[in-house]
Parts: structure tokens; C-alpha cells; sequence
């Protein structure tokens, strides 16, 4: 009895060892969540129900600020602006920098080469890459539409027709592709090869072998690459707000490039409405949330991992 | 004789044949789609040199001009003469490094406190630290931002660097997907020694980590490099400004050329190309082990 007792203690003491030694590892992340993010998200949502402009104290009005947000219809354009980006953006460049992995994976020479080439975009400052596509898409001048002309193609007005600044942040987009394609060939090189040989054998040609083996092997980095590229998108900001700028204003002509996180922004500091700007953070928490839980749910059909049958 | 000789050579050209449309499909066939789009991916980098070194007359000319008559190495020295260039690089490097050291003293700490010690409500803290990646930075933007402008912290570095002190849920995932796959006979025998779990952090986990620590420093000083939204919010005074913030007010302010702009976009962008090649070995590493970025 008395045994069991001093090992059920001992347990119990080791137990409490590893619960404050745990707690101690992970305190500077633990004080840094309460006081940066629990403590905002609170004070978010208090301030979503207030109006708020820094100087004097926030007054509480209840959901006046989400009801004159569905007034807005600056928010609706925002969120359409923010909605196309993300389609026309993000999935795209996601099947090019499949297109990008799926050439580089053909066990080419002179692969680590090429991967450099692509991934070297990726680590231009935004601004600094906004400023030199801003050159290249100028209408005149521009290589992009010496390029177009060339070979007969439209030449767009790029930045100055409303039709056309969207298109031009998404064509912007596939030169910075190169993380996204060397995430995608690490996961096709994981890709085991007995697969492919034993669906050579039973006859499947190139496209069922793509269909019905690298899809489904590299559904669990789609899903990863899906998921934040959409967390991305919707907080997409700098490359609009300096393209807007070179028709100064910060929405871009006829506020085509006034994105979600831009007129956030812009309502929060240039307006100082912290209490609508806080709605509007709260609206798209929900949008990220929900569309992040729809991927998920929707991931067992068809995201495939390596363990299951 | 003559016949099985015909066909026997027959079949070679056979094989031969089949062996080119396979050399021409294997690799021919990809070399130029790769060779293509690595052209297409290098020529905005060498369209930016080429007009940081022409004549403002040339930089408008049409027919387009190639190559400079004579190669304008004063679009450099104007363009950090426009700016405060040096001043706003110093601001810039000095925010990624300490962000840097902030993050590389915290976030590992932290990745070890969740992959290798099992503690009551781990997992549940855990999911709380994954679920704070999908929140976005605007919801916790505004009040941040009255917390800091109430400790007079506005117009300061504080608010840029003392986060990355507190680890950040990335870099944190990151880190413990590398430390779950450090063995575990290795730490536990040194616990069976006597040693305490931050020695065995300290000495045993942490070295092993090289590349992934390396990589989540080099992330987080990128970040900080390009960072644009955290210097526009925080940054008023202009002698504090960073590159970024420095940059674009090239285009509203002055009267600048395009040679000078992208002048100094080259000399933002230099510094940060030299460093991945100086550390790429090893960034690569990072990212394929953990599959992250």
C-alpha cells in the first residue's frame, strides 16, 4: 500500500516537474500570446461595438458599425477586389507552380540551377518588386507590352485602366511563384517511385499516372499551400497599395485596387475609425475561418495521406 | 543470312530511334520549357539593372535601348543621395537583425517545450498557437497599436522588434517539426545521466538544429527587410523610416527618375540576394526537412 502510495507521489511529482518545466520552455510564447494576441482580440471586438478615434475614449454603440459596414459599398467593392485576387491569383499560380515542379522533377540537369532562378523573385523586397513591375507594365515604355506588341498581342493600358490593374498584380504574381514550386517538387520527389513503375506496367499512360498518382500524393502540400495562399490573399496589401499609388490615390482607378486590408487600413489610420476598421478585421476573421474550415472539411475527399489505404 | 542481317540492323535503327524520342522527351523537351521561364524569371532582374544605368533620355526611348551608350554608375550615387539611403539601410538592418536574434532565442524554447516535453494541456496550448496563424494580423492590428501609442511607443522600433521576443506561432511550428525528428535515445539517455532538460535543449537539441535555426533567422530578417504595413503604421519620422517606406516615397515626393528609382531598388534588393546564396545550402535544407516556409 505504502509503496504504491510513494510511486503514485513520485509520479505525481514528476508529472508536476515536466507540467512547470513544459510551461517554463514555453512562457515567452505563452506571456507574447496573452499580451499580443488575447488581449487585442478582446479589445478588437470591444472596440468593433464602439466608435473609437484614438483621442478620446471609446464609445460604446453596439452593432452600428457591422450594420453601416453593409451599407458600405466601398466594403462590398473591397471584398469583390480581395475575392478576385484571390481566384484569379491564387489558383493559377498554384497549377504554374505545379507546371514549374513538375518540369524541374524530370531529374534534369542542372535542377539546383534552375530552382535558384525561380525562388531568387521571392526574395525581392514587395515594394522594390511592385516599383520595377510598375515599370514594366507602363503602357508606353514598358517591356511587358513591347513584349505583347511583338508578337501582336493587346497592349493594356495596365495601371490606368480599371479593367486591367488586377490582371497586372496577377501577372506580377507568377514571377514570385518560386516558393510555391520548390515546396511542390519536394513534395513530388517524396512521391514513391514503385507506384509509377507498377502503374507502367498495368498500362496507365502519362495522364492517368498524373491523375491517379502525383495529385493525390501531393494533395496534402495543396492543401497546405491552398490554405495559406488563401490566409495570404485575403490580407493582400502592399503590391496594391504601391501600384494604386502611381495613380495617387490609395484605391487605384475607380478604386480597382482598393483591396480589403487597403480600405482596413486606410479606415483605421488615415480616418481613424479604430472601431469600424475593428468590424471590418472581425468580418474577416470570419471570411478566413470559414473558408479555411470549407477547405478542411472538403479535404477528406480529397486530400490522400501516406499512412491510410 | 542477308535477311536476318537487314532485320537485325532494322531493329537497332528501331531502338535508336526510340532511344532519341526518349533522350528528346526526357530531356531535351524540358530543358527548353526550363531554359524559357528562367529567362522570362531573369529578365525583370536584368531590366531593372539595365535602367538603373541609362540616361533618363534612354530610359524613354523609342525604339527601346537595350544597352546604355555609357553606362550611368551616377544613378547610384544620386539615388542614395535623394534619400537618406544609408541611414534608412542601417534602420532596415538594424530592425532585421534584432528581430532576427528575438526570434532565434525565443521560438526554439518554445519548439522544444512542444515537441519534446509531454505536459498536461500541451496539446490543447498547441492548437491555440496554430489557430492564432489563421487569425489575421488586422484583427489584432488596431489594438496592438493604441497599446503601443499609449506606452508612447509610436514612432519607435519597439513595436517592429519587441514582438519577435515573444516567438512567433510560424517559426514556433516550423522549429518543433524539425526537433520531432531528432531521435529520441539521444536525449533520453542524457536524462537517465542526470541532465536537465534545458541542458539537453541547450546542448544536444539546439546544435543539432543548425539548418532549421538558421533558416528561421534568415525568414524572419527577409521579413523584416521587405516589411512594409508594420514601418507605414509605426514610422512617422522620416529620419526612422526604413527602405520600404524610404522607396516608395521616391515616387510621391520627388521628381525622380526611373533610373534612380530602380537604382535604389537594385541596392534594396542586392544585399538580401547575397545573403540566401551565402546561407542557401542550408535554407534549403530547412524548408525541405520541416515543408514549411
Amino acid at each position: 500500500m505504502t509503496r504504491t502510495a510513494a510511486a503514485t507521489a513520485g509520479f505525481r511529482r514528476r508529472r508536476n516537474k515536466a507540467l512547470w518545466t513544459g510551461l517554463l520552455f514555453i512562457s515567452p510564447w505563452l506571456a507574447g500570446f496573452l499580451l499580443f494576441q488575447l488581449y487585442p482580440i478582446l479589445m478588437s471586438f470591444y472596440y468593433s461595438l464602439s466608435e473609437y478615434n484614438l483621442f478620446s475614449d471609446p464609445e460604446w454603440v453596439g452593432l452600428q458599425n457591422y450594420k453601416d459596414l453593409f451599407g458600405d459599398s466601398k466594403f462590398y467593392l473591397s471584398l469583390y477586389n480581395t475575392v478576385y485576387i484571390t481566384v484569379f491569383g491564387l489558383l493559377p499560380h498554384l497549377a504554374f507552380a505545379l507546371g514549374m515542379a513538375l518540369l524541374l522533377n524530370m531529374s534534369v540537369r542542372g535542377q539546383a540551377v534552375y530552382r535558384t532562378i525561380y525562388f531568387l523573385p521571392t526574395l525581392v523586397p514587395a515594394v522594390a518588386s511592385s516599383l520595377l513591375w510598375m515599370w514594366l507594365l507602363n503602357a508606353q515604355y514598358g517591356l511587358v507590352n513591347e513584349l505583347l506588341g511583338a508578337i501582336g498581342l493587346v497592349e493594356p493600358n495596365w495601371l490606368v485602366d480599371p479593367a486591367w490593374t488586377k490582371p497586372a498584380l496577377v501577372l506580377m504574381g507568377f514571377w514570385g511563384t518560386g516558393t510555391q514550386t520548390v515546396m511542390y517538387l519536394a513534395a513530388l520527389q517524396d512521391v514513391p517511385k514503385v507506384f509509377y513503375e507498377a502503374a507502367e506496367i498495368d498500362g496507365a499512360g502519362r495522364w492517368s499516372r498524373f491523375r491517379h498518382i502525383t495529385l493525390p500524393a501531393i494533395s496534402p502540400m495543396t492543401l497546405f499551400l491552398l490554405v495559406i495562399g488563401l490566409i495570404n490573399s485575403f490580407q493582400y496589401f502592399t503590391q496594391g497599395l504601391i501600384f494604386a499609388e502611381a495613380s495617387q490615390s490609395v484605391g487605384g482607378p475607380e478604386n480597382s485596387l482598393l483591396f480589403y486590408a487597403i480600405y482596413l487600413y486606410q479606415t483605421a489610420f488615415s480616418f481613424l475609425n479604430m472601431g469600424y476598421a475593428s468590424s471590418m478585421a472581425w468580418i474577416l476573421c470570419v471570411i478566413v475561418f470559414g473558408l479555411t474550415l470549407l477547405i478542411f472539411r472538403s479535404s477528406a475527399r480529397w486530400v490522400y495521406y501516406g499512412g491510410e489505404k | 543470312m542477308a535477311q536476318t542481317i537487314t532485320r537485325r540492323s532494322g531493329l537497332k535503327i528501331g531502338v535508336r530511334k526510340k532511344r532519341g524520342l526518349r533522350l528528346l522527351r526526357k530531356t531535351v523537351l524540358p530543358h527548353i520549357g526550363l531554359t524559357l521561364t528562367g529567362l522570362l524569371f531573369l529578365a525583370p532582374f536584368a531590366w531593372l539593372f539595365i535602367t538603373s544605368i541609362k540616361t533618363e533620355q534612354e530610359i524613354f526611348a523609342i525604339p527601346t535601348v537595350w544597352w546604355p551608350d555609357r553606362v550611368q554608375w551616377m544613378n547610384y550615387v544620386e539615388a542614395v543621395r535623394t534619400i537618406p539611403f544609408l541611414r534608412y539601410t542601417f534602420n532596415t538592418a538594424m530592425i532585421g537583425v534584432l528581430s532576427a536574434v528575438g526570434q532565434v532565442l525565443v521560438s526554439p524554447l518554445a519548439a522544444y517545450g512542444f515537441s519534446r516535453i509531454s505536459f498536461r494541456g500541451r496539446n490543447v496550448l498547441f492548437y491555440v498557437m496554430m489557430a492564432t496563424i489563421i487569425l489575421p494580423f488586422q484583427v489584432t492590428m488596431v489594438p496592438v497599436y493604441v497599446m503601443f501609442n499609449k506606452m508612447n511607443m509610436v514612432d519607435s522600433y519597439w513595436p517592429l522588434i519587441l514582438p519577435n521576443f515573444f516567438g512567433a506561432a510560424y517559426y514556433i511550428f516550423l522549429l518543433r517539426q524539425f526537433f520531432m525528428n531528432i531521435p529520441y535515445e539521444l536525449t533520453e539517455s542524457a536524462k537517465i545521466d542526470g541532465a536537465s532538460e534545458f541542458r539537453i535543449y541547450w546542448q544536444i537539441v539546439l546544435p543539432l538544429s543548425r539548418p532549421a535555426i538558421y533558416t528561421v533567422a534568415l525568414l524572419t530578417f527577409l521579413h523584416a527587410w521587405g516589411d512594409f504595413l508594420g514601418p507605414l503604421i509605426y514610422l512617422n519620422d522620416p529620419a526612422k523610416w526604413t527602405l520600404s517606406i524610404g522607396l516608395r516615397s521616391f515616387i510621391g515626393e520627388y521628381d525622380v527618375s526611373w533610373g534612380l528609382l530602380m537604382a535604389a531598388s537594385t541596392l534594396f534588393t542586392v544585399p538580401i540576394i547575397a545573403l540566401y546564396f551565402f546561407v542557401q545550402k542550408q535554407f534549403i535544407q530547412g524548408i525541405t526537412l520541416t515543408g514549411f516556409k
